[in-house]
């Protein structure tokens, strides 16, 4: 397939890991900050090709794996409310609040639906009128100008039943929690394409020289992982710490200005709690003061007791690149995809639920 | 207290725990066998039965397959995958008030072409109508009986043995996608009935173990139902499975994985490794994507290994929970 058979291509792969094995001069501890390049990783099972110095970490970099139990306590509050039609995006039904999970109230017959594209809304808007549309709006940088775009769009066609729940949160704020915090061993990072695609490649250069550790934007095929990889041993062999932009097929510097300009104008910075992480400044965003009318948080009782995190899942840590999967007691035993204690193992790019799905093969 | 949710339906480990929940109920030495159809051996010759019910949405996915093509397929071939020859067909018939008399006309006209074509009768039937909003327009339920003509059991896996795919895989469910979400794809479901295809392999008495077809849960679910069942590792080599760039399109739109897509005319079989080429050149006549795809091995830890093009291995663990597109 165009586009995909090239990125897949194992004469390149493997001409890329014959590079790495030979230039590597010291082990290097790599986190992919996106969990989506963690489960490319496992999925393509790099690790059982790579040599052993390339030691991947993950990072905080999945939006259900680090929203706190709290937030997804209120998603169900909301979509238990009668008259609803509760709207978000992929696995996030599937996360346990402090009782159940979305897909748990789901069949008890709220109307909880999973969208594809935020955009769905408008249609399901338009023929429930008689019902209050939600839309939980969760994810990093990738998925903000779509709620931006959502929100005019509802503007626009003065729709009167649509309200959002905004979870949006930034991936540079994190980084720099991250490496702030002694305990961690980071020497470089995997940055997510997708992110980059909207904010640039930019904005990692300040991350690169204040901590000194190379930073590669990498699309998410293996080819683009294992060029990547490469990249970064070569940074570190010759004393670098740059951004390399290996995703120039659709990376630029600046990002898409259009996309950014539209967040822009309905959000605001504001600070937010990181599941394992904790309040991180300037972290998230919210809506605008002037568009307060459609905040669902405002407009809806949202306040919720919510039950600590398990203290056997060690998400926390793992979420911080401070422990593996392996290293939790309660996984693969009491916590399983078909069981999880922590979000980390629900979500379709959490770092547990990947290493759970396809790893120790090798073993 | 639990309760069902669409995870259940899912052809999932989910849909595994309940089905055990029926099975502990009805427990019997036929119904633990967990073939595809049940071998009946008391009744004079040999019988095999199966039953399966049928919803579709949107009932009609393109002008060749709707839930009538789909209710005569689905039935007809989990007889043929244990080795008998389907004959007879009952026909019960849930229908949500509203639903017009020439969409209902259209679908039997279907049942009758599929039924004809696989050598097969409707012999009895049930109707029932049901309030608007309680039936999601149709619902249907097929049983088949057949005649064993050389019995296949999933229980007869041993290391070894080679594991032949029929066809490519992911293109029912694509099909599904497709037209839910209103996309712009080529895909059209592979749904058929296998008759031509197992009867042609029983007939060159190919040593066929056993056979299943991939339907709900995919190709991951049978490898891994059969992983589970027969103790034996499987491994499987990714660049021998056919899966065509549309399907793969929508996996990665989706975020799903093609192994875990429905497949309704598409079916898996072990045979004796010597018997290899001769049942690839057999199922090549009905479909230039049948491919030898694997292996079963001689450890015994039930796992499913998947091996990629550039020699990485990593397990093809069984689909869980119901399928929801990821979130970025």
């Amino acid at each position: 397939m165009n586009f995909i058979d090239e990125f897949r291509d194992k004469n390149t792969i493997l001409a890329f890991n014959e590079l790495i094995k030979k230039e590597l001069k010291a082990p290097i501890n790599i986190m992919e900050i996106c969990g989506g390049h963690t489960h490319s990783i496992m999925k393509y099972a790099l690790p059982s090709i790579l040599p052993k110095g390339i030691n991947f970490v993950h990072g905080p970099g999945c939006p259900v794996c680090v929203m706190p139990r709290k937030r997804i306590d209120m998603a169900i509050k909301l979509a238990a409310m009668p008259n609803t039609i509760f709207c978000t995006l992929g696995d996030l039904l599937r996360v346990p609040g402090s009782k159940f999970s979305l897909l748990e109230l789901r069949a008890k017959g709220c109307d909880v639906r999973a969208l594809y594209s935020p955009l769905e809304v408008l249609k399901i808007a338009e023929q429930n009128q008689d019902k209050n549309i939600i839309f939980f709006a969760i994810g990093f940088e990738t998925t903000t100008p779509m709620t931006a775009l959502l929100l005019e769009k509802v503007i626009n066609l003065g729709l009167e039943n649509v309200f959002f729940h905004i979870n949006h949160i930034t991936v540079p704020a994190p980084i720099h929690a991250i490496m702030n915090d002694e305990n961690v061993k980071i020497d470089a990072f995997l940055g997510p394409s997708h992110v980059s695609v909207i904010t640039g490649w930019g904005i990692y250069e300040d991350i690169a020289r204040l901590y000194k550790t190379p930073i590669a934007v990498s699309g998410f095929e293996p080819v683009d992982i294992m060029q990547s990889v490469l990249n970064i041993v070569r940074q570190k062999n010759e004393g670098k710490f740059e951004v390399f932009n290996q995703y120039q097929r659709a990376v630029s510097k600046e990002g898409n200005l259009k996309a950014q300009e539209l967040v822009k104008c309905y959000f605001d910075e504001c600070d937010f709690e990181f599941r394992g992480l904790g309040e991180i400044k300037k972290s998230g965003l919210r809506l605008k003061d002037e568009f307060a009318r459609y905040n669902a948080e405002l407009k809806f009782d949202c306040e919720v007791e919510s039950k600590n995190e398990s203290k056997a899942c060690i998400c926390g840590q793992i979420l911080r690149g401070v422990a593996k999967p392996y290293d939790c007691k309660v996984f693969g035993k009491a916590c399983t995809p078909k069981t999880p204690i922590g979000s980390c193992m629900v979500s379709g790019e959490g770092a547990c639920a990947a290493y759970y799905k396809y790893s120790k093969v090798n073993e | 207290m639990k309760e069902i949710s669409l995870a259940h339906g899912g052809g999932g480990e989910e849909m595994n725990e309940l089905v055990s929940f029926i099975f502990k109920l009805f427990d019997n030495e036929i119904l633990n066998q967990a073939n595809d159809s049940a071998l009946l051996e008391n009744l004079g010759s040999n019988l095999a039965i199966s039953t399966d019910n049928f919803t579709l949405s949107p009932l009609f996915l393109n002008e060749e397959v709707n839930i009538g093509k789909l209710c005569v397929c689905g039935s007809v071939n989990d007889v043929l995958m244990v080795g008998a020859k389907p004959l007879y067909l009952s026909l019960g018939l849930i229908i949500e008030e509203g639903l017009e008399f020439a969409k209902l006309e259209q679908i039997l006209k279907s049942i009758k072409k599929e039924c004809d074509k696989a050598g097969v009768k409707v012999v009895c039937g049930d109707t029932k109508v049901v309030p608007k909003g309680k039936g999601d327009l149709l619902y249907i339920n097929t049983t088949c009986l057949g005649e064993v003509l050389c019995k296949k059991e999933t229980k007869n896996i041993k290391e070894g043995l080679s594991l032949l795919l029929s066809g490519d895989i992911g293109r029912h469910g694509g099909a599904v996608l497709v037209q839910r979400n209103e996309l712009e794809a080529d895909i059209k479901s592979d749904c058929k009935s296998l008759t031509g295809e197992v009867l042609a392999l029983l007939e060159a008495k190919i040593r066929v173990v056993c056979m299943r077809d991939a339907t709900r849960g995919g190709l991951s679910a049978v490898l891994n139902e059969w992983a589970r069942q027969s103790g034996f590792d499987i491994l499987v080599y990714e660049e021998k499975i056919a899966i065509q760039d549309e399907v793969m399109g929508i996996c990665e739109l989706f975020g799903y994985e093609a192994y875990e897509l429905a497949n309704e005319g598409t079916f898996v079989l072990c045979v004796e490794k010597e018997d290899e080429q001769k049942a690839l050149e057999i199922l090549r006549k009905f479909n230039p994507n049948a491919n030898i795809i694997g292996e079963v091995l001689k450890e015994k830890k039930a796992r499913v290994i998947l091996q990629n093009a550039f020699g990485a291995k990593r397990f093809l663990e069984a689909p869980k929970g119901e399928l929801l597109p990821r979130i970025c």
